[in-house]
């Protein structure tokens, strides 16, 4: 027998035992031990380490912006140069370049949501914390009902009731009978389709970074301490898991700022009649 | 186990209290853009254009004045020239002026220096021929005297005879100046000697 042959029959050896081997991370990743439950009108609350976490991170960030603003200048000072370039970024480039000229007073809500993203999604990669609360569905859907009642409510109250549903219904300029099949898909598209595709990216952009860089952490653990030739390949997974965080840094703002900008399409849509 | 039981849990039915949760984190964090960052945030933008633009406007006062100043500093300088223009204009005018009366002047002096010496020649050639003539009375008696053999000169009354034919003289040469071919009346006597030659023929 040759060593990699026998190394090889190790690894058999390992797959095949039932007690031992390499266990994949599930979806009990994102179920951790509860901490405590109770009950308020029978709704039942479980705080779970990732309450906690979404709790520090938005805590963490309500400081980060009250520091930055506590004592304004006309010359800014590092942190507060830090605070306003953040809030300038959506401001400018989402709130008043995406909604339009009626955008400026969606910039503080627009702001919320990217900060609150953020924040969240940044425990994905803070050591101790490493899991972002966006990889919960509660948490990107509670965004993405508030950003579909604000877009419906804001519509109705910028163009009136019936013409605001008239415009999604009735697509001007499009023939008669086309109406058929489009207004069924409008209505499906903005009433059902978009808060749901606004929480799910989120949602599930969190969710897969979350299991790549567990699996690769975990599978890096594994193969440096199975005890025979597969350690060789322990590094490469660690260099992975390496990798992937930073490829994860750039999801984290990606997707931040991608909720933010579809909810300043929406909210444009909403302030200026269809055309 | 509750992990045990997060197996089967789908992860796309979240129970209602984590949703309340999130509800709660983000309402917190909204609440404090709303109330306190954005406003103020918004207030250090107004304060910075405000102050940008109160700087633009001092600038452009300041432009609008320099403007004015240089307007005002090229009206006196045309001004300044026009006046130099109307001095030199003057002062040539003035010159040509100075320079008429000065010639004038002078050819008035001159005139009147020609005058003089005219006048002056004049008296003197009066003086002259009055001096002339008186000598020339006493000298022609004196020669005739000589001639006759004996004076004459006591024979004072005959002067006048002498006197009387010099006269004569004179009148001939002023009724007959035409005949000189309009001789002036200073040269009426000078022609006078030459008049004196036709005078043989009486």
């Amino acid at each position: 027998m040759t060593s990699s042959a026998h190394a090889l029959g190790d690894v058999l050896a390992v797959e095949s035992d039932p007690g031992g081997g390499f266990t994949p991370p599930g979806i009990g990743e994102f179920y951790p031990e509860v901490l405590t439950s109770f009950s308020v009108l029978g709704v039942g609350f479980e705080i779970t380490r990732i309450t906690i976490i979404a709790w520090v991170a938005t805590l963490a960030m309500i400081a980060f912006l009250v520091a930055t603003v506590r004592k304004p200048q006309i010359v800014p000072g590092k942190m507060q140069f830090i605070g306003e370039t953040s809030y300038s970024f959506i401001r400018d480039g989402i709130a008043r370049d995406v909604v339009g000229p009626k955008g400026l007073p969606f910039a503080p809500f627009l702001a919320s949501l990217f900060f609150f993203i953020l924040a969240n999604n940044l425990m994905a990669i803070i050591p101790l914390a490493q899991i972002s609360p966006m990889s919960k569905f509660a948490f990107p859907l509670v965004l993405a009902l508030i950003c579909w009642v604000v877009y419906i409510v804001v519509g109705i109250k910028n163009q009136g009731l019936w013409p605001y549903f008239r415009d999604i219904m009735f697509l001007p300029g499009v023939p008669k009978p086309m109406y058929l099949l489009i207004t069924p898909l409008e209505l499906l598209q903005n009433f059902i389709v978009r808060p749901f595709t606004l929480a799910i990216r989120l949602f599930a952009n969190m969710f897969a970074g979350h299991m790549l860089l567990v699996t690769f952490a975990l599978g890096a653990t594994y193969l440096l301490t199975v005890g025979n030739f597969s350690a060789v390949f322990g590094p490469i997974s660690a260099l992975m898991a390496i990798v992937m965080t930073f490829f994860e840094l750039l999801v984290i703002f990606l997707q931040a700022y991608v909720f933010t900008m579809l909810m300043g399409t929406y909210l444009n849509g909403s302030v200026e009649a269809a055309h | 186990m509750s992990i045990l039981a997060a197996e089967s849990a789908n992860p796309l039915l979240p129970p209602v209290g984590e949703i309340i949760v999130g509800l709660i984190a983000f309402a917190v964090l909204l609440f404090v853009v709303v109330k306190f960052v954005a406003p103020r945030f918004e207030q250090v933008f107004q304060a910075r254009r405000a102050a940008i633009e109160g700087g633009i406007e001092r600038a452009e006062a300041m432009q609008a004045e320099a403007k004015a100043a240089l307007e005002q500093y090229r009206a006196q300088l045309a001004e300044a020239r026009n006046e130099a223009a109307q001095i030199r204009d003057s002062a040539r005018a003035e010159g040509q002026q100075i320079i008429e009366q000065l010639r004038a002047q002078a050819q008035e002096e001159s005139a009147r220096i020609v005058a003089r010496g005219e006048e002056q020649l004049a008296a003197s050639r009066q003086q002259v021929v009055a001096e002339l003539r008186g000598q020339i009375g006493a000298l022609a008696v004196e020669l005739a005297g000589r001639v006759v053999g004996e004076s004459l000169a006591d024979d004072a009354r005959r002067s006048g005879t002498v006197d009387r034919f010099l006269d004569e003289l004179d009148e001939m040469a002023a009724s007959n100046p035409a005949g000189n071919g309009g001789a002036q009346p200073t040269s009426g006597a000078t022609t006078g000697s030459t008049v004196y030659v036709p005078e043989g023929n009486r």
